[in-house]
Protein backbone atom coordinates (compact mmCIF):
# COMPACT_ATOMS: atom_id res chain seq x y z
CA UNK A 1 0.00 0.00 0.00
CA UNK A 2 1.19 3.46 -0.87
CA UNK A 3 2.56 5.20 1.86
CA UNK A 4 0.13 8.39 3.54
CA UNK A 5 2.02 12.09 1.83
CA UNK A 6 3.13 13.75 4.60
CA UNK A 7 4.37 16.45 2.63
CA UNK A 8 1.62 19.61 2.98
CA UNK A 9 1.41 21.62 -0.72
CA UNK A 10 -0.53 24.66 1.26
CA UNK A 11 0.39 27.57 3.57
CA UNK A 12 -0.88 30.24 4.65
CA UNK A 13 0.36 33.65 3.96
CA UNK A 14 -1.56 36.29 6.46
CA UNK A 15 -2.52 39.81 5.39
CA UNK A 16 -5.82 40.84 4.31
CA UNK A 17 -7.50 42.52 1.05
CA UNK A 18 -11.02 44.84 1.13
CA UNK A 19 -12.49 46.29 -1.72
CA UNK A 20 -15.43 48.72 -1.50
CA UNK A 21 -17.64 50.10 -4.60
CA UNK A 22 -19.50 53.63 -4.77
CA UNK A 23 -21.60 54.82 -7.50
CA UNK A 24 -19.16 55.88 -10.02
CA UNK A 25 -16.14 54.26 -8.44
CA UNK A 26 -14.47 51.22 -6.95
CA UNK A 27 -11.71 50.76 -4.38
CA UNK A 28 -9.54 48.10 -4.07
CA UNK A 29 -6.73 47.44 -1.31
CA UNK A 30 -4.67 45.12 0.73
CA UNK A 31 -1.33 44.79 3.13
CA UNK A 32 1.59 44.40 1.49
CA UNK A 33 3.17 41.94 4.87
CA UNK A 34 4.23 38.33 3.65
CA UNK A 35 4.07 35.91 6.62
CA UNK A 36 4.53 32.51 7.55
CA UNK A 37 4.06 31.59 10.93
CA UNK A 38 5.04 34.36 13.22
CA UNK A 39 7.60 35.29 11.02
CA UNK A 40 7.50 38.36 8.47
CA UNK A 41 8.72 37.07 5.09
CA UNK A 42 8.92 40.28 3.47
CA UNK A 43 7.33 44.08 4.20
CA UNK A 44 6.66 44.42 0.37
CA UNK A 45 4.64 41.67 -1.80
CA UNK A 46 1.96 42.85 -3.35
CA UNK A 47 -1.53 41.52 -3.16
CA UNK A 48 -3.41 43.59 -5.61
CA UNK A 49 -2.96 43.81 -9.35
CA UNK A 50 -4.42 45.51 -12.03
CA UNK A 51 -5.67 43.45 -14.77
CA UNK A 52 -7.25 46.25 -17.15
CA UNK A 53 -7.80 49.51 -17.12
CA UNK A 54 -11.37 48.85 -15.15
CA UNK A 55 -10.58 46.02 -13.29
CA UNK A 56 -8.30 45.07 -10.33
CA UNK A 57 -8.14 41.51 -8.64
CA UNK A 58 -7.01 41.37 -4.69
CA UNK A 59 -5.49 38.11 -3.90
CA UNK A 60 -5.06 36.80 -0.44
CA UNK A 61 -4.31 33.03 1.19
CA UNK A 62 -1.29 30.75 0.05
CA UNK A 63 0.88 33.55 -1.73
CA UNK A 64 2.01 30.88 -4.29
CA UNK A 65 -1.46 30.05 -5.15
CA UNK A 66 -2.22 33.65 -5.18
CA UNK A 67 0.64 34.30 -7.53
CA UNK A 68 0.04 31.68 -10.29
CA UNK A 69 -3.74 32.87 -10.37
CA UNK A 70 -3.51 36.06 -11.07
CA UNK A 71 -0.94 35.48 -14.08
CA UNK A 72 -2.92 32.77 -15.51
CA UNK A 73 -5.96 35.36 -14.90
CA UNK A 74 -3.97 37.81 -16.60
CA UNK A 75 -2.92 35.49 -19.34
CA UNK A 76 -6.38 34.77 -20.60
CA UNK A 77 -7.87 38.43 -20.45
CA UNK A 78 -4.51 38.96 -22.76
CA UNK A 79 -6.03 36.36 -25.02
CA UNK A 80 -8.95 37.46 -24.95
CA UNK A 81 -8.07 40.92 -25.87
CA UNK A 82 -5.96 39.46 -28.73
CA UNK A 83 -9.28 37.67 -29.79
CA UNK A 84 -11.82 40.79 -29.45
CA UNK A 85 -9.62 43.56 -29.66
CA UNK A 86 -11.21 44.88 -26.43
CA UNK A 87 -11.05 44.30 -22.65
CA UNK A 88 -12.65 42.09 -21.06
CA UNK A 89 -15.76 43.16 -18.97
CA UNK A 90 -16.12 43.19 -15.44
CA UNK A 91 -18.65 40.91 -14.87
CA UNK A 92 -17.31 38.23 -17.76
CA UNK A 93 -13.94 38.54 -15.90
CA UNK A 94 -15.95 37.40 -12.76
CA UNK A 95 -17.09 34.38 -14.05
CA UNK A 96 -14.13 33.72 -15.78
CA UNK A 97 -12.65 33.67 -12.21
CA UNK A 98 -15.41 31.28 -11.17
CA UNK A 99 -14.58 28.77 -13.77
CA UNK A 100 -11.09 28.85 -13.45
CA UNK A 101 -11.51 28.30 -9.95
CA UNK A 102 -14.00 25.82 -10.34
CA UNK A 103 -11.79 24.10 -12.69
CA UNK A 104 -9.18 22.89 -10.01
CA UNK A 105 -12.10 22.35 -7.27
CA UNK A 106 -10.16 18.77 -6.11
CA UNK A 107 -7.15 20.73 -5.48
CA UNK A 108 -7.91 24.15 -5.27
CA UNK A 109 -6.32 27.28 -5.15
CA UNK A 110 -5.98 28.23 -1.46
CA UNK A 111 -6.93 31.75 -2.18
CA UNK A 112 -9.42 34.05 -1.55
CA UNK A 113 -10.17 36.66 -4.38
CA UNK A 114 -11.83 40.16 -4.25
CA UNK A 115 -12.23 41.54 -7.89
CA UNK A 116 -13.01 45.39 -7.72
CA UNK A 117 -13.84 47.55 -11.09
CA UNK A 118 -16.64 49.11 -12.97
CA UNK A 119 -19.26 47.48 -14.82
CA UNK A 120 -20.01 48.38 -18.37
CA UNK A 121 -23.29 50.34 -17.11
CA UNK A 122 -20.63 52.70 -15.45
CA UNK A 123 -21.58 51.75 -11.88
CA UNK A 124 -18.94 50.48 -9.21
CA UNK A 125 -18.90 47.04 -8.49
CA UNK A 126 -17.32 43.98 -6.15
CA UNK A 127 -16.64 40.57 -6.45
CA UNK A 128 -15.62 38.40 -3.88
CA UNK A 129 -14.69 34.95 -4.15
CA UNK A 130 -14.45 31.76 -2.01
CA UNK A 131 -11.22 29.10 -3.06
CA UNK A 132 -13.68 26.85 -5.38
CA UNK A 133 -15.46 29.25 -7.29
CA UNK A 134 -18.45 30.91 -5.33
CA UNK A 135 -18.90 33.94 -6.13
CA UNK A 136 -21.28 37.25 -5.44
CA UNK A 137 -21.86 41.08 -6.77
CA UNK A 138 -21.63 42.93 -3.12
CA UNK A 139 -20.96 46.57 -2.44
CA UNK A 140 -17.98 45.51 -0.01
CA UNK A 141 -16.03 42.47 0.93
CA UNK A 142 -12.95 42.00 3.29
CA UNK A 143 -10.82 38.96 3.49
CA UNK A 144 -7.69 37.42 4.98
CA UNK A 145 -6.31 37.43 8.27
CA UNK A 146 -7.89 40.35 9.55
CA UNK A 147 -11.82 39.47 7.95
CA UNK A 148 -13.01 38.85 10.99
CA UNK A 149 -12.10 42.43 12.48
CA UNK A 150 -12.89 44.83 9.06
CA UNK A 151 -16.22 42.71 7.87
CA UNK A 152 -18.12 43.74 10.62
CA UNK A 153 -16.69 47.64 10.72
CA UNK A 154 -17.79 47.68 6.90
CA UNK A 155 -21.20 46.34 7.59
CA UNK A 156 -21.60 49.19 10.19
CA UNK A 157 -19.96 51.90 8.38
CA UNK A 158 -20.74 50.68 4.78
CA UNK A 159 -24.50 48.96 5.21
CA UNK A 160 -25.36 51.05 8.15
CA UNK A 161 -26.01 47.95 10.10
CA UNK A 162 -27.38 48.31 13.72
CA UNK A 163 -27.56 52.45 12.88
CA UNK A 164 -31.10 53.70 12.98
CA UNK A 165 -30.94 57.01 10.18
CA UNK A 166 -32.53 60.06 11.60
CA UNK A 167 -36.02 60.91 11.85
CA UNK A 168 -37.19 61.93 8.48
CA UNK A 169 -33.82 60.82 6.78
CA UNK A 170 -32.59 57.31 4.95
CA UNK A 171 -28.92 56.03 5.00
CA UNK A 172 -27.27 56.84 1.43
CA UNK A 173 -27.23 54.13 -1.33
CA UNK A 174 -23.89 54.89 -2.07
CA UNK A 175 -21.11 56.84 0.28
CA UNK A 176 -18.76 59.60 -1.40
CA UNK A 177 -15.20 58.55 -2.81
CA UNK A 178 -13.56 60.76 0.60
CA UNK A 179 -15.26 59.11 2.97
CA UNK A 180 -14.41 55.00 1.55
CA UNK A 181 -10.94 56.13 1.43
CA UNK A 182 -11.44 57.32 5.70
CA UNK A 183 -12.95 54.11 5.82
CA UNK A 184 -10.01 51.53 4.18
CA UNK A 185 -7.59 53.19 5.87
CA UNK A 186 -9.18 53.16 8.97
CA UNK A 187 -10.20 49.38 8.63
CA UNK A 188 -6.26 48.73 7.93
CA UNK A 189 -4.86 51.08 11.02
CA UNK A 190 -7.19 49.52 13.08
CA UNK A 191 -6.64 45.58 11.51
CA UNK A 192 -2.54 46.87 11.80
CA UNK A 193 -2.76 47.62 15.84
CA UNK A 194 -5.00 44.04 16.68
CA UNK A 195 -3.72 41.58 14.15
CA UNK A 196 -0.27 40.60 13.92
CA UNK A 197 -0.27 39.08 10.12
CA UNK A 198 -1.44 42.70 8.72
CA UNK A 199 1.20 45.71 8.83
CA UNK A 200 4.14 46.76 6.98
CA UNK A 201 2.42 48.69 3.89
CA UNK A 202 -0.71 49.69 2.01
CA UNK A 203 -1.88 49.55 -1.51
CA UNK A 204 -5.12 50.97 -2.50
CA UNK A 205 -6.27 50.82 -5.92
CA UNK A 206 -8.67 53.57 -7.05
CA UNK A 207 -11.09 52.73 -9.90
CA UNK A 208 -13.16 55.85 -11.38
CA UNK A 209 -15.56 55.46 -14.50
CA UNK A 210 -15.49 56.99 -17.55
CA UNK A 211 -16.32 60.66 -17.61
CA UNK A 212 -16.41 60.79 -13.56
CA UNK A 213 -16.30 64.26 -11.73
CA UNK A 214 -12.52 64.61 -10.56
CA UNK A 215 -12.84 67.39 -8.01
CA UNK A 216 -13.31 65.23 -4.94
CA UNK A 217 -10.36 62.72 -5.83
CA UNK A 218 -7.79 65.50 -7.41
CA UNK A 219 -8.31 67.05 -3.27
CA UNK A 220 -7.10 64.06 -2.07
CA UNK A 221 -4.57 63.26 -4.45
CA UNK A 222 -3.09 66.54 -3.89
CA UNK A 223 -2.46 65.83 0.23
CA UNK A 224 -0.58 62.49 -1.34
CA UNK A 225 0.84 63.80 -4.00
CA UNK A 226 4.14 61.34 -3.95
CA UNK A 227 2.26 58.43 -2.64
CA UNK A 228 -0.41 58.31 -5.71
CA UNK A 229 0.41 57.15 -8.71
CA UNK A 230 -1.68 56.54 -12.13
CA UNK A 231 -1.66 53.38 -13.48
CA UNK A 232 -4.54 53.72 -16.73
CA UNK A 233 -3.28 52.60 -19.75
CA UNK A 234 -5.81 53.74 -22.40
CA UNK A 235 -7.54 57.07 -23.17
CA UNK A 236 -10.57 58.54 -22.72
CA UNK A 237 -11.55 55.37 -20.51
CA UNK A 238 -12.12 54.33 -16.93
CA UNK A 239 -8.86 55.55 -14.76
CA UNK A 240 -7.14 53.61 -12.30
CA UNK A 241 -4.89 55.28 -9.35
CA UNK A 242 -2.77 53.41 -6.46
CA UNK A 243 -2.02 54.78 -3.15
CA UNK A 244 1.46 53.64 -1.26
CA UNK A 245 0.64 54.54 2.80
CA UNK A 246 2.88 53.21 5.17
CA UNK A 247 1.30 50.85 7.90
CA UNK A 248 3.22 50.00 11.44
CA UNK A 249 6.13 47.86 10.29
CA UNK A 250 6.04 46.13 14.35
CA UNK B 1 6.12 -27.09 -20.54
CA UNK B 2 4.32 -23.82 -19.81
CA UNK B 3 1.44 -23.61 -22.63
CA UNK B 4 0.68 -19.63 -22.11
CA UNK B 5 3.08 -17.79 -24.01
CA UNK B 6 2.93 -14.47 -22.20
CA UNK B 7 4.63 -16.52 -18.84
CA UNK B 8 7.25 -17.62 -21.87
CA UNK B 9 10.85 -15.74 -20.65
CA UNK B 10 9.24 -14.41 -17.47
CA UNK B 11 10.55 -16.06 -13.83
CA UNK B 12 9.14 -19.18 -13.38
CA UNK B 13 6.87 -20.51 -10.24
CA UNK B 14 6.89 -23.84 -9.72
CA UNK B 15 4.29 -23.34 -6.26
CA UNK B 16 1.99 -22.34 -9.14
CA UNK B 17 0.08 -25.18 -10.89
CA UNK B 18 -0.25 -23.92 -14.59
CA UNK B 19 -2.47 -26.97 -15.78
CA UNK B 20 -4.99 -26.40 -12.83
CA UNK B 21 -8.56 -25.87 -14.49
CA UNK B 22 -9.97 -25.18 -11.04
CA UNK B 23 -11.61 -22.71 -10.49
CA UNK B 24 -10.43 -21.22 -14.06
CA UNK B 25 -7.22 -20.48 -15.26
CA UNK B 26 -4.85 -17.92 -14.40
CA UNK B 27 -1.33 -16.56 -15.04
CA UNK B 28 0.95 -17.53 -12.75
CA UNK B 29 0.87 -14.21 -10.59
CA UNK B 30 4.68 -14.23 -9.90
CA UNK B 31 5.17 -11.05 -11.99
CA UNK B 32 5.71 -8.53 -9.40
CA UNK B 33 3.68 -5.05 -9.97
CA UNK B 34 6.11 -1.96 -10.73
CA UNK B 35 3.83 0.67 -9.22
CA UNK B 36 1.82 -1.85 -6.31
CA UNK B 37 3.98 0.32 -4.15
CA UNK B 38 2.57 3.58 -5.57
CA UNK B 39 5.76 6.33 -7.18
CA UNK B 40 7.62 7.17 -4.31
CA UNK B 41 8.13 10.61 -4.14
CA UNK B 42 10.69 13.07 -1.42
CA UNK B 43 8.61 12.53 1.63
CA UNK B 44 11.55 14.52 3.86
CA UNK B 45 14.97 15.55 2.86
CA UNK B 46 17.85 13.67 4.09
CA UNK B 47 21.07 15.21 3.38
CA UNK B 48 20.21 18.92 4.39
CA UNK B 49 22.09 22.14 4.52
CA UNK B 50 21.17 24.89 7.02
CA UNK B 51 20.39 28.41 6.50
CA UNK B 52 21.63 30.76 4.06
CA UNK B 53 21.32 34.21 4.67
CA UNK B 54 21.91 37.17 1.60
CA UNK B 55 21.49 40.90 2.05
CA UNK B 56 21.55 43.41 -0.35
CA UNK B 57 24.68 46.59 -0.20
CA UNK B 58 25.94 49.44 -1.76
CA UNK B 59 27.76 47.24 -4.52
CA UNK B 60 25.64 44.56 -5.55
CA UNK B 61 23.88 41.55 -3.22
CA UNK B 62 26.49 39.30 -0.75
CA UNK B 63 25.30 35.56 0.12
CA UNK B 64 26.60 33.88 2.91
CA UNK B 65 26.36 29.81 4.12
CA UNK B 66 28.42 27.34 5.90
CA UNK B 67 30.01 24.24 4.24
CA UNK B 68 27.93 21.52 5.83
CA UNK B 69 25.45 18.60 4.88
CA UNK B 70 24.06 16.60 7.73
CA UNK B 71 22.17 13.23 7.92
CA UNK B 72 20.25 14.17 10.73
CA UNK B 73 21.51 15.18 13.24
CA UNK B 74 25.18 13.74 11.88
CA UNK B 75 27.28 16.66 10.64
CA UNK B 76 28.10 13.74 7.74
CA UNK B 77 29.56 16.28 4.84
CA UNK B 78 31.83 18.99 6.05
CA UNK B 79 33.01 20.20 2.75
CA UNK B 80 29.99 21.01 0.81
CA UNK B 81 29.76 23.90 -1.27
CA UNK B 82 26.03 25.76 -0.83
CA UNK B 83 26.44 28.63 -2.96
CA UNK B 84 27.32 28.00 -6.78
CA UNK B 85 27.23 30.56 -9.75
CA UNK B 86 24.51 29.98 -12.21
CA UNK B 87 25.73 32.00 -15.17
CA UNK B 88 27.54 35.31 -14.99
CA UNK B 89 25.09 37.44 -13.05
CA UNK B 90 23.69 35.16 -10.43
CA UNK B 91 24.64 33.20 -7.38
CA UNK B 92 21.93 30.19 -6.19
CA UNK B 93 22.06 28.98 -2.44
CA UNK B 94 20.56 26.06 -1.14
CA UNK B 95 19.27 24.76 2.06
CA UNK B 96 17.73 21.59 2.55
CA UNK B 97 17.82 18.50 1.01
CA UNK B 98 21.48 18.67 -1.06
CA UNK B 99 20.50 15.87 -3.92
CA UNK B 100 17.23 17.67 -4.80
CA UNK B 101 19.88 20.98 -5.28
CA UNK B 102 22.29 18.97 -6.88
CA UNK B 103 19.65 18.21 -9.45
CA UNK B 104 18.32 21.86 -9.77
CA UNK B 105 21.90 23.00 -10.27
CA UNK B 106 22.28 20.04 -13.60
CA UNK B 107 18.77 21.73 -14.76
CA UNK B 108 20.38 25.50 -14.63
CA UNK B 109 23.70 24.25 -16.01
CA UNK B 110 21.61 22.92 -19.02
CA UNK B 111 19.22 25.89 -19.37
CA UNK B 112 22.17 28.12 -18.80
CA UNK B 113 24.20 25.92 -21.84
CA UNK B 114 21.12 26.35 -24.06
CA UNK B 115 20.45 29.92 -23.80
CA UNK B 116 24.83 30.37 -24.32
CA UNK B 117 24.12 28.33 -27.58
CA UNK B 118 21.96 30.56 -28.98
CA UNK B 119 24.81 33.07 -29.46
CA UNK B 120 22.04 35.76 -29.25
CA UNK B 121 23.87 38.36 -26.90
CA UNK B 122 21.17 37.82 -24.01
CA UNK B 123 22.34 36.26 -21.01
CA UNK B 124 20.28 34.85 -18.27
CA UNK B 125 20.02 37.41 -15.23
CA UNK B 126 18.89 36.64 -11.98
CA UNK B 127 15.79 37.68 -12.14
CA UNK B 128 15.28 34.72 -15.18
CA UNK B 129 16.66 32.33 -12.60
CA UNK B 130 14.49 32.85 -10.03
CA UNK B 131 11.32 32.91 -12.47
CA UNK B 132 12.40 29.69 -13.74
CA UNK B 133 13.18 28.51 -10.40
CA UNK B 134 9.59 29.35 -8.85
CA UNK B 135 8.32 27.78 -11.61
CA UNK B 136 10.18 24.45 -10.98
CA UNK B 137 9.47 24.55 -7.31
CA UNK B 138 5.46 25.04 -7.78
CA UNK B 139 5.13 22.66 -10.53
CA UNK B 140 6.70 20.21 -8.54
CA UNK B 141 5.07 20.78 -4.91
CA UNK B 142 2.14 20.82 -7.81
CA UNK B 143 2.51 17.31 -8.37
CA UNK B 144 2.64 16.57 -4.48
CA UNK B 145 6.73 15.81 -5.45
CA UNK B 146 8.72 18.16 -4.39
CA UNK B 147 12.34 19.34 -4.39
CA UNK B 148 13.17 19.60 -0.66
CA UNK B 149 14.71 23.00 -0.35
CA UNK B 150 14.68 26.67 0.69
CA UNK B 151 16.60 28.38 -2.41
CA UNK B 152 18.19 32.29 -2.49
CA UNK B 153 18.75 33.88 -5.63
CA UNK B 154 21.22 37.07 -5.64
CA UNK B 155 22.49 39.21 -8.59
CA UNK B 156 23.20 41.86 -9.83
CA UNK B 157 22.40 42.76 -13.58
CA UNK B 158 22.00 45.88 -15.83
CA UNK B 159 23.10 48.04 -12.54
CA UNK B 160 19.80 46.52 -10.77
CA UNK B 161 20.42 44.48 -7.61
CA UNK B 162 18.21 41.19 -7.58
CA UNK B 163 17.67 39.31 -4.00
CA UNK B 164 14.68 36.32 -4.05
CA UNK B 165 13.16 33.28 -2.12
CA UNK B 166 11.82 30.23 -3.21
CA UNK B 167 10.97 27.41 -1.16
CA UNK B 168 9.40 23.88 -1.96
CA UNK B 169 5.83 24.86 -1.98
CA UNK B 170 6.38 27.59 -4.70
CA UNK B 171 6.21 30.79 -2.24
CA UNK B 172 8.59 33.56 -3.45
CA UNK B 173 9.36 36.28 -2.18
CA UNK B 174 12.01 39.59 -2.43
CA UNK B 175 13.47 41.92 0.35
CA UNK B 176 16.46 43.72 1.07
CA UNK B 177 17.80 41.13 3.25
CA UNK B 178 16.82 37.12 3.45
CA UNK B 179 17.54 34.42 5.42
CA UNK B 180 16.32 30.35 4.99
CA UNK B 181 15.75 27.85 7.69
CA UNK B 182 16.97 28.76 11.20
CA UNK B 183 18.60 31.81 9.73
CA UNK B 184 15.32 33.18 9.26
CA UNK B 185 14.59 33.34 12.91
CA UNK B 186 18.23 33.98 15.03
CA UNK B 187 19.47 35.68 11.50
CA UNK B 188 16.81 37.60 10.29
CA UNK B 189 16.44 40.42 12.79
CA UNK B 190 20.06 40.77 12.93
CA UNK B 191 20.34 41.65 9.22
CA UNK B 192 17.08 43.66 9.23
CA UNK B 193 18.71 45.85 12.40
CA UNK B 194 22.01 46.30 10.17
CA UNK B 195 20.63 46.57 6.93
CA UNK B 196 17.05 48.10 6.15
CA UNK B 197 17.25 51.37 4.92
CA UNK B 198 21.30 51.61 4.26
CA UNK B 199 21.32 49.16 1.15
CA UNK B 200 23.04 51.98 -0.72
CA UNK B 201 25.13 52.86 1.70
CA UNK B 202 26.44 49.72 3.28
CA UNK B 203 29.76 48.79 2.09
CA UNK B 204 31.45 45.71 0.74
CA UNK B 205 33.09 44.84 4.51
CA UNK B 206 30.59 46.13 6.69
CA UNK B 207 28.24 43.73 4.72
CA UNK B 208 30.90 40.84 4.76
CA UNK B 209 31.11 41.80 9.03
CA UNK B 210 27.27 41.51 9.47
CA UNK B 211 26.63 38.23 7.54
CA UNK B 212 30.31 36.73 9.30
CA UNK B 213 28.80 38.27 13.01
CA UNK B 214 25.46 36.43 11.94
CA UNK B 215 27.00 33.49 11.01
CA UNK B 216 28.84 33.22 14.35
CA UNK B 217 25.52 33.83 16.18
CA UNK B 218 24.35 30.64 14.09
CA UNK B 219 27.26 28.82 14.63
CA UNK B 220 27.07 28.86 18.13
CA UNK B 221 22.87 28.31 18.08
CA UNK B 222 22.17 26.36 15.66
CA UNK B 223 22.98 22.54 16.33
CA UNK B 224 23.42 21.97 12.79
CA UNK B 225 25.43 24.31 11.25
CA UNK B 226 29.55 24.34 11.12
CA UNK B 227 31.96 27.07 11.63
CA UNK B 228 33.70 26.16 8.50
CA UNK B 229 32.15 28.70 5.24
CA UNK B 230 31.30 30.60 2.34
CA UNK B 231 30.68 34.04 0.71
CA UNK B 232 29.69 34.77 -2.19
CA UNK B 233 29.47 38.31 -4.00
CA UNK B 234 27.59 39.29 -7.17
CA UNK B 235 28.56 43.27 -7.97
CA UNK B 236 29.04 44.51 -11.36
CA UNK B 237 32.03 42.60 -11.93
CA UNK B 238 30.00 39.42 -11.61
CA UNK B 239 30.21 36.55 -9.29
CA UNK B 240 33.00 35.88 -6.71
CA UNK B 241 32.69 32.67 -4.52
CA UNK B 242 35.48 33.07 -1.92
CA UNK B 243 37.23 29.48 -0.11
CA UNK B 244 36.30 27.99 2.76
CA UNK B 245 36.84 30.30 5.57
CA UNK B 246 36.78 29.48 9.47
CA UNK B 247 35.26 31.48 12.08
CA UNK B 248 36.66 33.22 14.69
CA UNK B 249 34.60 31.57 17.90
CA UNK B 250 35.60 31.91 21.72
CA UNK B 251 34.22 29.90 24.49
CA UNK B 252 35.98 31.70 27.31
CA UNK B 253 32.95 33.24 28.20
CA UNK B 254 31.57 29.42 29.22
CA UNK B 255 33.96 29.45 32.29
CA UNK B 256 31.65 32.33 33.64
CA UNK B 257 28.18 29.95 33.22
CA UNK B 258 26.17 29.36 36.37
CA UNK B 259 23.13 27.58 37.12
CA UNK B 260 23.44 24.78 34.78
CA UNK B 261 25.81 22.03 33.14
CA UNK B 262 28.77 20.65 34.40
CA UNK B 263 30.02 22.73 37.08
CA UNK B 264 31.62 21.98 40.89
CA UNK B 265 30.37 24.99 42.93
Amino acid sequence: MAQTRSFNPYTENGGTILAISGQDFSVIAGDTRQSEGYSIQTRYAPKVFRLTDRAVLAVNGFAADGNMFVKKVKQRLEWYKHAHSKDMPLKAIARLIQTMLYAKRFFPYYVYNILGGIEEDGTGAVYSFDPVGSYEREACRAAGAAQSLVQPFLDNQIYFKNQVAAPGTTHPAHLPLPDVLSIVIDSFTSATERHIEVGDGLEVYIVLAKGRDLQDFEAIRARNVHLTQELTVTEDGERIFVMRLDLKKD
Amino acid sequence: MDHFPTNWGRPRNDAFDAYGTYPIHQRPNNVKDTFAEGVQHTQQPIVTGTSVLAIKYKDGIMMAADNLASYGSLARFRDVQRLHAVGNHTVLGASGDMSDFQYIRSLLDDLVIEEFTEQDEHTLGPAEIHEYLSQLMYARRSKLNPLWNSLLVGGYKDGKRFLAYVDLLGTTYSASTIATGYGSYIAQPLLRKAVEGREDTLTELEAQAILEESLLVLFYRDARSLDKYQIAKVTEGGVAISESMALKTSWSFAEGIRGYGAQTQ
